[in-house]
């Protein structure tokens, strides 16, 4: 069989005071091609097993192997370059849209890499925006708006994984429908070696979008269907 | 001849009487300032009396030793000061202030001392020692207060920003940069605003004290054309020093950035 992508082994979080477990002993394999939607009810450890799988928290217990093996403490940078994670309440920076598409270029894990505009405008394309949407002021987006630069910030850096949390949450059916589409065709592109992970509330969402469907309650997870 | 004129205890009183003035404010106006006023008149005079005391003893004996316990105990004051006056906190900040105000004061000391008063006795002259250590602390201690508060709430507010930043594979410290020179900025800001109106708008209690005791004026200028470059030095350092301490705490190896570990003091411990 062949090796995941993304491994998580045994992990388990403690509370801040050391005195209860967010989440104990979980694990899960996320193979190439892995459409995973992850439900569970509100406080059961979704975004604390998502920032874990993400390696922005430290684990008290197990561990996050990529590709089989624990990521080194410097190259921890790298591995989020390639499994990217995205938040609910997703941050711009002051400047323009395009200022925000052209931020990570400025990391020193991406700098051997270029912006393209063409590469954003195609995808604008598909959203039915033109190029002037490139100019506006990040501070007068609306929510959806902001979501959808945040996702393509994410998307244009052809990440392996992604780890997506609740990224419509908020948003009108439109947007949603358009945030959904841009993961799938980000999935479709090189369909044998990407996976994702999507924490969503909502069942219908989670037929639309998953082919594996898992759920977390009360630190466990429970895998719920799966048809590849 | 003296150059100046010798207090005595009689004169030193016709200046405490003075408060009376404060007094009558406050019974006139109702300002229930009369116990405070009375406690602050007498811990002036006894504190003052008492590190007169020390510092003659130690003019006296002019021990290293002992020195260097009075100038320890300054610094030790003074990182203890530094650490309270932020409303926040993480484990080990004592430690952090301590070491950033240590290092910071005694480097700058320490090189006033070898490289620019060569004419002292020694390097330990009590004379020289203590009164710029105080001044260095006294004036660095702001600029590291600063520098700690910023940091610690630039890595608060802008939590969610470093963490977007993180998510996209920025290191630790592109994620901290932005947070790190604000903080840096703000720390260094007063004592270059001092520089730039000394002599304008006030002179300087050093040089003021320097007249007071007839010194020459131009002497008294060049001692604090000294002051006032050990004194941004020190700021520069200290700040510097703290702030990349607290990095150190709050941004671990694996570029983790340990939001929960800065916790907000509680009341009481704040308004210390």
């Amino acid at each position: 069989m062949e090796v995941p992508l993304l491994e998580a082994r045994g992990i388990g979080r403690q509370h801040r005071e050391g005195t209860s477990w967010l989440l104990r002993d979980v694990s899960l394999a996320i193979r190439t091609g892995d459409r995973i939607a992850l439900t569970g009810p509100t406080g059961s450890g979704k975004t604390v097993f998502l920032r874990s799988l993400a390696m922005l928290d430290a684990v008290d217990e197990g561990a996050v192997l990529w590709q089989a093996e624990p990521v080194v403490a410097d190259e921890v940078p790298v591995y989020r370059s390639q499994g990217i994670y995205l938040t609910q309440r997703a941050r711009l920076f002051d400047g323009t849209v395009e200022k925000n598409l052209q931020l990570p270029y400025s990391l020193a894990v991406h700098r051997h890499r270029h912006y393209s505009r063409d590469n954003i405008v195609s995808y604008l394309d598909h959203l039915g925006r033109d190029e002037q949407f490139l100019m506006l002021d990040s501070a007068n987006l609306s929510g959806g708006e902001t979501q959808i630069v945040a996702l393509l910030r994410v998307i244009q850096l052809d990440p392996t994984i992604l780890l997506l949390d609740e990224p419509t949450a908020s948003l009108d059916e439109g947007t949603t429908q358009q945030i959904e589409e841009l993961v799938s065709e980000w999935m479709s592109v090189v369909d044998s070696r990407r996976a994702f992970v999507w924490v969503t509330h909502d069942a219908a969402q989670a037929d639309r979008v998953a082919n594996r469907t898992l759920q977390l309650r009360d630190g466990q997870l429970i895998e719920l269907e799966s048809n590849p | 001849m003296k150059s100046y004129v010798e207090l005595s205890a009689l004169q030193v009183g016709a200046a405490a009487l003075l408060i009376l003035v404060n007094a009558a404010i406050s019974l006139a106006l109702r300002l229930r300032l009369e116990r405070s006023l009375l406690i602050a008149s007498v811990r002036t005079i006894l504190q003052l009396l008492l590190i007169g005391l020390v510092l003659q003893w130690v003019f006296r004996v002019e021990q290293i030793i002992i020195v260097v316990a009075l100038l320890s105990i300054m610094t030790g004051i003074a990182g203890y000061t530094a650490f309270t006056r932020s409303a926040h906190a993480y484990t080990g900040m004592l430690l952090d202030t301590m070491v950033a105000v240590w290092a910071s004061s005694w480097f700058v000391l320490a090189f006033a001392m070898f490289a620019v008063l060569q004419g002292s006795r020694s390097w330990h002259d009590p004379q020289y020692a203590i009164p710029l250590l105080g001044m260095i602390l006294g004036n660095t201690l702001n600029g590291i207060t600063l520098g700690l508060a910023g940091v610690l709430d630039g890595f608060r507010s802008g939590r969610d920003q470093i963490e977007t930043l993180l998510t996209l594979g920025a290191t630790r410290w592109e994620a901290a940069r932005a947070s790190i020179q604000k903080a840096l900025t703000t720390a260094m800001t007063p004592i270059i605003n001092s520089m730039m109106v000394v002599g304008i708008v006030s002179l300087p209690g050093m040089m003021t004290g320097q007249l007071l005791s007839g010194v020459e004026p131009m002497e008294t200028v060049k001692y604090q054309i000294v002051i006032m470059f050990l004194i941004a030095s020190a700021t520069a350092l200290g700040s510097v020093g703290v702030v990349l301490l607290a990095y150190r705490r709050l941004f671990n190896r694996h570029h983790q950035f340990r939001y929960d570990a800065i916790r907000r003091r509680d009341e009481r411990r704040t308004r210390e």
